[in-house]
């Protein structure tokens, strides 16, 4: 019964901080309601039992990802208003089309020919000494281990991208240039003038 | 006990309302790539719902690389948004009309 109330609460929480995150005025906002959106679906994945999962969703998508939008929305200076502007002009659409998809996925469910009866089957019990951890662990490295290293290129291809996207270089700065300063002979930096021998007058 | 139809439920009410986020906030386009992410959540949680009970630990190792290809996407479209910006001191998708596509 608890993971049941556990299970509602969090539910609720999470619609809730949804739907704040999609009609919020200001960016901040939606970006920190986003975090807690993460926050309550780690905590329902731990309700079923997929601690590893749930830590890497904290970790990843709250620590790093996250991060990295909030940086974005106060680093740019954006007009609220002119963005905010016709908000509501397609927004019958866009409840309408939510309807759809909501009735379409839970009729989905209910037909009950998924090959496991949805409605009323608990999830199987796992033994005392599970680890889930171990398990994808093992699961990762064994069957997943290509796709796995292409997971590990696609972060390599990401890291890559947006340095290249955002570096630039600006015109007259005054930088540092290691490989010209030690290749650097002595004659091309003293030179010796001629010139007549001052004389007091 | 938590049946999988309250997961799928909760999933699919998660999807509706990012879906009605892409429509309300079709201007802006760092909601947009937020509302992306929260699809991307409500998609995750049908993999590990399946996975615990059917018993297959097969739905969550998707989910990790789900993760992974999304952190690399948001990364990316972060980038090209704040070189967007520079370029034209706009974010409002309806003045990315450069190419008159």
């Amino acid at each position: 019964m608890l993971p049941l109330i556990l299970f509602y609460v969090f539910a609720t929480i999470l619609v809730a901080a949804a739907v704040g995150v999609i009609v919020a005025r200001n960016p901040v906002y939606s970006a920190l309601l986003l975090v807690l959106c993460f926050v309550t679906s780690a905590a329902i994945w731990i309700l079923l039992e997929a601690e590893f999962l749930a830590l890497v969703l904290v970790l990843v998508y709250v620590g790093a990802v996250m991060v990295l939008f909030l940086f974005v929305v106060m680093m740019l200076d954006i007009d609220l208003e002119a963005l905010r502007a016709g908000f509501t002009r397609f927004a019958w659409l866009g409840w309408i089309t939510a309807a759809v998809v909501v009735l379409e996925i839970v009729g989905v469910v209910l037909t009950k020919r998924l090959g496991i009866n949805v409605m009323s089957s608990a999830s199987p019990p796992l033994p005392a000494d599970y680890s889930n951890t171990s398990a994808l662990g093992t699961l990762l490295y064994t069957r997943y281990v290509y796709p796995f290293e292409i997971a590990a290129m696609v972060l390599l291809v990401a890291i890559i991208a947006a340095i290249a996207l955002t570096l630039r270089h600006r015109r007259g700065l005054k930088v540092q240039d290691i490989a010209r300063q030690v290749a650097v002979r002595a004659s091309e930096r003293v030179r010796l003038v001629q010139m007549e021998p001052e004389q007091r007058k | 006990m938590i049946t999988l139809a309250h997961l799928l439920t909760l999933s699919a009410v998660l999807f509706a309302l990012s879906i009605a986020g892409i429509f309300l906030n079709r201007k802006n386009v760092l909601l947009l790539l937020m509302c992306i992410e929260l699809l991307l959540l409500s998609a995750n949680f049908n993999f590990v719902a399946f996975s615990r009970y059917l018993g297959q630990l097969d739905g969550q190792v998707f989910v990790f690389f789900v993760l992974t290809v999304a952190a690399a996407e948001s990364a990316i479209g972060l980038a090209i948004l704040v070189v967007l910006f520079r370029e034209r001191r706009t974010i409002d998708v309806e003045d990315l009309n450069r190419l008159k596509g």
